[in-house]
C-alpha cells in the first residue's frame, strides 16, 4: 500500500504551541485504559488529558471470522482500527501517556508493544453490560499487567456491592474496585491515582 | 433463590478466596451480575498487518520520544521532512502518527530510516520492570496531584 501518494505532507500541522513538550522531556511512561465497547474509554482519556486527545490508526487485513458489520461480505478485508490517547506532563522530564484501547481486544496486538512496559491498566466497566469487559480482564491477567477496576457511573446501571462485583469478575482481593465518572477530570484522576497507589503497594509487598 | 451473598469470603474471613473458585455457574439469581469465566486458550488470531513487516525489530514504541537532530535535506522524502519539522521539540511516536495521520507501523518505518541516518534521536520510555521503580510511581502520583 502506498501511503506516500495518498496525502500531502505540506499541510501537516503539529502540536499547538501549548501542547509542545519542553526540550527537557526525557522519558515517557504509559497507562492503558481498557474495557468493552462503549464503557467510556475515550471519555476518560479526554477528561484527564492535557492535550486535545489524538488518534493513532493502524491498518490490517483480516481473514475469516466476521469483522464488525458492514465488512462481512468480503472474505478478506482491510480494516482501520483507531486508538485514542492523551497526555499528562508529570514533570519537566517525565510524561505520562494514556491509551484508550480499541474495544475489541483482538486488535490490541496491532500496536506492537502496547501493553509491554505499561505501568498498569484501568479496566472500565459498565454494570449494565459487565460481560463486555470479561475478555479484557483475562487478557491483562495473561500479560501480567496490573490493573484497577473503575465502575463507570451510568444512570440506570444496576448497583452491586463491591464484593459481588469482585466475585463476578473473579478478581483478586487486592485489586482495587472503585466508582468513577469518566466524564469528570477529578474522578478520572482519582482512578489513575488509585492505580499508582496500587502499583506502589505491589512493589512494597514484593520487597 | 437469593444471590450468593451469605458470608462472602471477605477480608475479615481469615481464608482468602481463591481466584479460581468462581461461584456456581448454573441458575444465576435474578439481578445477580453475569459471571466471568476464565479464558480458555484462544483460537489463533487471524489478523495481519498490511504494512511494516519491520515493526517487530523497530526501535520505537508508541511512547518513545523522538527529537530531531538535524534538518531535512531539500531532497528529503516528504515524510522525513515532516517528521524532522514536527520533532524540533520532543514528540512521542503516537503523537507523530496522529499528526502525520499515518499508521503507527508506517511511522515506525520512517523513523527507522531517520535513526539510521542519525537525523533523529529516540528517548526510550521507562517501562514496567519486574520490580517497578517506587520513586517513579511517587513522581507520577505527585504529578497527578497537581492536575
Ligand atoms: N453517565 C455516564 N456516561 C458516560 C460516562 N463515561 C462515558 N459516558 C458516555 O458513554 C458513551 C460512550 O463513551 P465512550 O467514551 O465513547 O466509550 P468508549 O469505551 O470509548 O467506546 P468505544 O471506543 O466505542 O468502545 C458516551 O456517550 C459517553 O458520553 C460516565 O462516567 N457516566
Ligand atoms: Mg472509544
Amino acid at each position: 500500500m502506498d501511503y506516500r501518494s495518498s496525502k500531502s505532507t505540506d499541510t501537516i500541522t503539529g502540536p499547538r504551541s501549548e501542547d509542545v513538550l519542553p526540550h527537557t522531556a526525557a522519558a515517557a511512561v504509559k497507562v492503558v485504559i481498557v474495557g468493552g465497547f462503549g464503557v467510556g474509554k475515550t471519555t476518560m482519556v479526554g477528561s484527564v488529558s492535557e492535550i486535545r486527545p489524538l488518534t493513532t490508526e493502524e491498518t490490517m487485513t483480516e481473514a475469516g471470522i466476521g469483522v464488525d458489520d458492514n465488512y462481512g461480505s468480503e472474505s478478506k478485508t482491510a480494516t482501520t482500527v483507531a486508538m485514542d490517547f492523551g497526555r499528562i506532563s508529570i514533570s519537566e522530564e517525565l510524561v505520562l501517556y494514556l491509551f484508550g484501547t480499541p474495544g475489541q481486544e483482538r486488535f490490541w496486538f496491532l500496536w506492537n508493544g502496547l501493553f509491554e512496559g505499561a505501568l498498569g491498566a484501568v479496566v472500565l466497566i459498565d454494570t449494565r453490560r459487565l460481560e463486555v469487559s470479561f475478555d479484557v480482564i483475562g487478557r491483562l491477567e495473561e500479560r501480567g499487567v496490573p490493573f484497577v477496576v473503575a465502575v463507570n457511573d451510568f444512570p440506570d446501571a444496576p448497583q452491586h456491592p463491591v464484593e459481588t462485583l469482585r466475585k463476578a469478575l473473579d478478581l483478586d482481593l487486592a485489586v482495587p474496585i472503585m466508582a468513577c465518572d469518566a466524564r469528570r477530570r477529578e474522578s478520572s484522576r482519582d482512578v489513575l491515582m488509585t492505580l499508582m497507589r496500587y502499583l506502589h503497594s505491589l512493589t512494597v509487598a514484593r520487597v | 433463590m437469593t444471590p450468593p451473598q451469605g458470608p462472602l469470603p471477605g477480608p475479615s474471613n481469615g481464608e482468602p478466596p481463591s481466584r479460581r473458585d468462581a461461584p456456581a455457574r448454573d441458575a444465576p439469581a435474578p439481578g445477580a451480575p453475569p459471571q466471568r469465566e476464565r479464558r480458555s486458550p484462544d483460537n489463533p488470531e487471524r489478523l495481519y498487518i498490511l504494512t511494516g513487516e519491520d515493526s517487530e525489530r523497530a526501535p520505537s514504541t508508541l511512547v518513545t520520544l523522538i527529537v530531531a537532530d538535524g534538518e531535512a535535506a531539500p531532497t528529503a522524502q516528504p515524510e522525513h521532512a515532516a517528521v524532522l519539522r514536527l520533532c524540533r521539540t520532543p514528540l512521542s511516536v503516537a503523537e507523530l502518527s496522529a499528526y502525520i495521520a499515518l499508521p503507527f507501523s508506517v511511522v515506525t518505518v520512517v523513523l527507522t530510516e531517520l535513526l539510521a541516518a542519525e537525523l533523529v534521536q529516540a528517548r526510550a520510555p521507562i517501562v514496567r520492570s519486574a520490580l517497578p521503580d517506587r520513586s517513579l510511581l511517587e513522581a507520577v502520583m505527585h504529578g497527578l496531584q497537581k492536575l
